[in-house]
């Protein structure tokens, strides 16, 4: 198997975008990130888009051959795309994939690309697609949303461990801390303890400024064999570990709801493969769609002990500077979550921090990041580590 | 969701009947067709279960999924089930009432409707033990 290293990045702006397509947001992603790269069309040998739901977001399915398409890569040189579907966890498993392209050799020059165009639906029918990503026979016909699911992990974990309201509120303050310094961020704005606690219940005990919001928005990376990265950039970031894992679709079958098993296998590979151990992590970009989420992922990926999360977060231990800085970029909470490109999103704040290139978000010394990108309440889980060494 | 999806389920959502390994022993609601622990080696035949449980876990829901808007706030949970196995299902009881380790039993009960027109869907939801059904 052939090292990996990422070549070339570009996001679009998250956020509502009432004047842009689908196509619109790809396109600029894409070529964005290939301009990055100094590549031509003609050397791409493949790409890969995840996206979770564009038959119920824009009504457009075979969105592999829309890029290609609108991408300029589909006529002449047609070159192969292939979209890539795990819910909330499409971006993540699409850049697996491109990496699967390269390390076995078939490829050299990869797209790895995410994308969602959440807002062309009224709010109800974007919550209706969302719920899809659970199981909609057993737990969406029952009234579950997944604030909801969410909710349910979150009181759990309160009566188990004793995790604060106060203590998920600190998550959302932290990341939109972050946010405030991206210049792709959704919401810069900035949020305290008392709004988050103030804000409407959406589901008990989660407020609306515990969850990420709806968002547009695309990201895209271009992939290629270490042993050839230097010949388009002087900072490649190489891919130090892949691995994704599962777990039961509904909540309700899981050994304990508090724990994202798949999370915890996914992490676990993912160390082993890098030969590494969450010490050895510098920063990390975790899935907060909820601010409950955050503190599982923490605990799940070995950052701090289990139980202890909550109060990790609110003692500042995740913050830039601090013991491990988690979601620099503003998270999904302050970044917004276009379901499909958060785990390539995510991957792309690890390469600008490990190029030195985060601005007022740069983590001194970063050396290696790591990023967790969870489909559903926790079916699949994918992990990433990257590397500024081989 | 579409009649057949629904149909198909009905004796399950309506009867809470699950499904039995006789390989392993375990116990499985919502049914599966396979043993995800015996996996091809089990030997899988329908149960009914009693209903008595506890909740687990529970939320109460003030943005509703689509559907259930007129349902607000809502009690969500995780019901463990005495024989082992939990689910989903909304614990009709006061939002301030609900409580983990709350004992509940099961109870018939309209879940949803397709519009004014449309098909009603019905199901299996949980009450405080002690209430009356």
């Amino acid at each position: 198997m052939r090292d990996v290293a990422i070549i070339g990045v570009k996001n679009t702006k998250f956020g509502e975008q009432w004047d842009r397509s689908f196509r619109d947001l790809v396109v600029e992603a894409g070529v964005g990130a290939v301009g990055d790269a100094g590549v031509v069309g003609e050397k791409i040998d493949s790409m890969f888009v995840g996206n979770m739901s564009g038959g119920q977001f824009v009504e457009q399915e075979h969105i592999g051959a829309l890029i290609a398409d609108y991408s300029g890569l589909a006529k002449d040189i047609h070159v192969p795309s292939t979209r890539v579907e795990a819910a909330c966890a499409s971006g993540g498993l699409a850049l697996r994939q491109g990496i699967y392209a390269v390390a076995s050799g078939m490829d050299d020059i990869v797209i790895a690309a995410g994308a969602e165009k959440m807002t062309d639906v009224p709010s109800a029918k974007a919550s209706s697609a969302l719920a899809a990503a659970a199981d909609r026979e057993w737990e969406g016909i029952m009234g579950a949303t997944f604030p909801g699911l969410y909710a349910m992990i979150a009181k759990m974990h309160m009566h188990k461990y004793g995790t604060t309201s106060e203590q998920l509120a600190s998550v959302a303050v932290k990341n939109h801390h972050n946010g405030q310094h991206n210049p792709i961020a959704q919401y810069k704005s900035q949020i305290t303890i008392e709004s988050v606690l103030k804000s409407i219940m959406v589901a008990d005990p989660l407020h609306i400024f515990d969850c990420s919001p709806i968002t547009d928005g695309a990201s895209a990376v271009v992939l290629a064999p270490a042993d050839i990265a230097h010949e388009f950039t002087d900072t490649p970031i190489y891919v130090k570990a892949t691995a994704q894992a599962s777990d039961t679709i509904a909540l309700h079958d899981r050994r304990d709801i508090t724990t994202l098993d798949a999370a915890v296998a996914a992490g676990k590979r993912a160390y082993q493969m890098a030969k590494m151990e969450p010490k050895n992590i510098d920063l990390a970009e975790v899935h907060d769609c909820f601010t409950i989420a955050e503190i599982c992922a923490i605990e799940d990926l070995g950052f701090a002990k289990k139980g202890e999360g909550g109060i990790m977060t609110m003692n500042g231990e995740t913050e830039i500077g601090a013991k491990i800085p988690i979601n620099t970029s503003g998270g999904l909470k302050s970044c917004g979550h276009p379901v499909g490109a958060t785990g390539v999103k995510q991957a792309i704040e690890i390469v600008q921090q490990l190029r030195g290139e985060a601005g007022k978000r740069q983590v001194d010394g970063a050396e290696v990041g790591m990023t967790h990108n969870v489909g559903g309440s926790g079916a699949t889980a994918v992990v990433h580590i990257f590397s500024r060494d081989r | 969701m579409s009649v057949p999806r629904f149909w198909r389920k009905q004796i399950a959502r309506y009867n809470l009947v699950g499904t039995h390994c006789q390989k392993c022993d375990e116990y499985f609601y919502p049914p599966r067709n396979m043993c995800p622990a015996c996996r091809r080696e089990g030997e899988i035949e329908d149960f009914k279960f009693s209903g008595k449980g506890e909740v687990m876990t529970f939320t109460v829901i003030h943005t509703a999924a689509e559907g259930f808007e007129n349902q607000t706030p809502y009690v969500l949970g995780i019901i463990k089930l005495e024989e082992g196995p939990s689910l989903t299902s909304q614990i009709v009881c006061d939002s301030k009432e609900a409580y983990i380790g709350m004992k509940v039993s099961p109870v018939f009960r309209k879940l949803g409707q397709d519009g004014e027109q449309g098909m009603i869907y019905y199901g299996t939801k949980f009450v405080p033990e002690n209430a009356r059904n």
